[in-house]
This record gives structure tokens, C-alpha cells and sequence, in this order.
């Protein structure tokens, strides 16, 4: 588990050094995240059974990790207040077109019966 | 023990971070008991209840943020590496993600304007000021890279962080149910829509549901964050107008 957790912040690490030094827009770890996946492409026997436990680990409990910062909700609930009509209704449809929009899409192209192009 | 003696030991423990930290360990298995008592219910979301059950504490006992980060920080921490480990699922399913290439970049562009632009439209024709829309247009992408973004925009990084967050619970509550019933019912489709749209929230009601829909979620996610950050600073100066004076 040591090793998968020193391979993971080494490569978050190297994501991070990468934005700071190309001024990317986005965030260290996930440069990470594609650096390791083209690690793992080139890596012929891809991941060690442990890095796979490891990551597994982690993901299974991906909801913990957003626990403190969704608490800071807490924070801006007087802010919310003045505007909470339109915040509340154009977060709520654009979120909802968002995931229509997309999975509609991919829906639609990825299984399109063969030939079926009218 | 007198109660004297009980507020002192609070007082003592409530300053140093472990207690904070054991409460959100505490309160996450708290809420995963509930999802799972639930039969995995998407409404029972882990992390609403956890929030739930904390803000409910430390407004409870005049407890400000900031304390209770000084513990919690340590679980915040991990999120980095996490994000990292998403290249594993990733490379699990990489021939299929390679064979639905073209079929991803095209859900990807109309998926990430359509978030963008409909946050932006909707808000600024309900009459939202041009702060607020500015924190507001990229809340559909993962936190530091909506922060970032609502910045350079003119808005409020700490109030995009707010919003992110509340899409990412309202997304992974509906999205499963909701695509479902637009007939939307392969893993690969429902997991794209929730990372593009709910982040890392998504993604993680995304693992939930399968590791190959938490892969779909995971890739969505990074890809949505880049074109966001590329797409958003040139795109809404042409919306600006919209915004009433």
C-alpha cells in the first residue's frame, strides 16, 4: 500500500510542477491522473495488483473526500439568501440539461444501430 | 462527572483537529449506514447526509469552520491522489473508451456548452447579478478548476465552490433516475452524463453504481474540466448582454 500511495502522490506531484511550469488552466491532480494513465499504457502488465487495491480503496470512499468541503456550505447560506430564486432554478435546469444533453448524446451516437444513418 | 468538568474537556478537545476529524469519519459511516439501509437510494447521498449531520454540530456547539477544517483537512487532503488513482478504472477501460472515441469528444462539447451556457442564460435572465453568474457558469466542473475560472470571470471563487458542491449532490441524486427514464440505460452513457455535469460528486455515485460507469464519470470529468477552462472565459462576454441592468 506504501509504494501504490507514493506512486500516487508522485505522480500528483509531477502534475502539479507541469501546471505551475506551462501555466495549465488545470489542476495538478488531474495532469496527474493523465500522466499515470499513460504510465499505465506503456506499462505492459499495467497496474500492480497493489496499486489496484490501493486506488479501489480510495475510490470506494470518494464520497468521504468531499465531506469538509461540502461543509463549507455552511459558510455562504446568508450570501445564497438574496438570490437563492435564481441561483436555486438556473443551477437546477442547467444541471439537469448538462446530464441530458450529454448522455442523450453519447446514447444516441455510441448505439446507433449499424447502418442506421438514415 | 459534573458538567463543569464535561465543558472543559470539551473545550479542550473541540480546539485540537482529531475530533473534528473522528466526527467526519464518524458522520460519513453514519450516512453510508443510511444509503446502504436504503437499498442505495440515490436520495440517501452520503455526502448531503454527512454535511448534513456536521453543519447540524457545529452550528450546535458554535463551532467555526475554519476549527473544524483543522481537522478535517487531513481527509480534504486525499482528494488529491484520489483524483490521481481515477487513471486506474480509466486504463481497466481503455479499449472501450478508445472504440467510443468519436461518440465521446461530440457528447463532451454539446454536454459542456450546454451546462455552461444554460447556467449562464437561465440565471441572467431570472434577473441573478453578473458576480453571481460569473461563480455560477462553471459549476459543473470539478472545484479548482471552477474556482480558477470564476475568478478570472469576475466572480466569487468561495460562492463557485458552494455551487459546485450543491450540483454535484443534486446530480448524483437525480441523474441515474432521470436518464433512466429518457431511456438512457447503458453504464458507459449514465456515467459520461454524471461526470460532465456533478464532477467528482458524480463520479463517486458514478463508482456506486459500477466500476465501469465510475470510469465513464472519471473520464468526463477531466475531460469537462479542460474544455470548461479552454471554452468559458472567451464564451461569456458574448452573453454578457443577457444580463439585466
Amino acid at each position: 500500500m506504501t509504494a501504490a500511495l507514493a506512486l500516487l502522490l508522485a505522480f500528483q506531484l509531477a502534475g502539479e510542477a507541469l501546471r505551475v511550469a506551462l501555466h495549465l488552466p488545470v489542476p495538478g491532480p488531474v495532469i496527474g491522473m493523465a500522466l499515470l494513465l499513460v504510465y499505465l499504457i506503456l506499462r505492459p502488465e499495467g497496474p500492480s495488483t497493489e496499486l489496484r487495491n490501493t486506488a479501489g480503496g480510495l475510490l470506494q470512499n470518494l464520497s468521504l473526500l468531499f465531506v469538509p468541503a461540502g461543509t463549507g456550505v455552511m459558510l455562504h447560506v446568508g450570501r445564497l439568501a438574496d438570490e437563492a430564486w435564481p441561483i436555486a432554478i438556473a443551477l437546477v435546469a442547467s444541471t439537469v440539461l448538462g446530464l441530458i444533453a450529454a448522455g442523450l448524446t453519447l446514447h444516441w451516437l455510441a448505439h446507433r444501430p449499424q447502418g442506421g444513418r438514415q | 462527572m459534573s458538567t463543569g468538568s464535561m465543558t472543559e474537556i470539551w473545550v479542550y478537545l473541540s480546539a485540537q483537529p482529531l475530533v473534528w476529524l473522528t466526527l467526519t469519519l464518524a458522520a460519513y459511516l453514519l450516512a453510508i449506514t443510511l444509503h446502504r439501509k436504503a437499498g442505495g437510494h440515490p436520495a440517501a447521498n452520503p455526502v448531503l447526509i454527512s454535511v448534513a449531520i456536521l453543519v447540524a454540530l457545529l452550528l450546535a456547539t458554535d463551532t467555526p469552520y475554519q476549527r473544524y477544517f483543522d481537522g478535517a483537512q487531513f481527509v480534504h487532503f486525499l482528494l488529491g491522489p484520489a483524483t490521481v488513482a481515477l487513471a486506474v478504472p480509466l486504463h481497466g477501460q481503455l479499449k472501450r473508451l478508445v472504440a467510443m472515441g468519436g461518440p465521446i469528444v461530440v457528447a463532451l462539447v454539446v454536454g459542456s456548452l450546454v451546462a455552461g451556457v444554460s447556467a449562464y442564460t437561465i440565471g441572467a435572465l431570472l434577473g441573478a447579478s453578473a458576480p453571481t453568474l460569473a461563480s455560477l457558469a462553471p459549476k459543473s466542473v470539478t472545484t479548482p478548476i471552477a474556482m480558477g475560472i470564476a475568478e478570472r470571470l469576475g466572480g466569487l471563487a468561495s460562492l463557485t465552490a458552494v455551487f459546485v458542491i450543491l450540483t454535484g449532490i443534486f446530480g448524483a441524486i437525480f441523474a441515474d433516475g432521470l436518464l433512466r427514464r429518457l431511456g438512457v440505460k447503458d453504464e458507459a452513457s449514465i456515467g459520461f452524463a454524471l461526470g460532465l455535469a456533478s464532477h467528482g460528486i458524480g463520479t463517486a455515485r458514478a463508482f456506486q453504481l459500477s466500476e465501469q460507469t465510475g470510469a465513464f464519470a472519471a473520464l468526463a470529468m477531466g475531460l469537462n474540466g479542460l474544455l470548461t477552462a479552454l471554452t468559458l472565459p472567451w464564451l461569456l462576454p458574448l452573453l454578457a448582454p443577457l444580463i439585466k441592468p
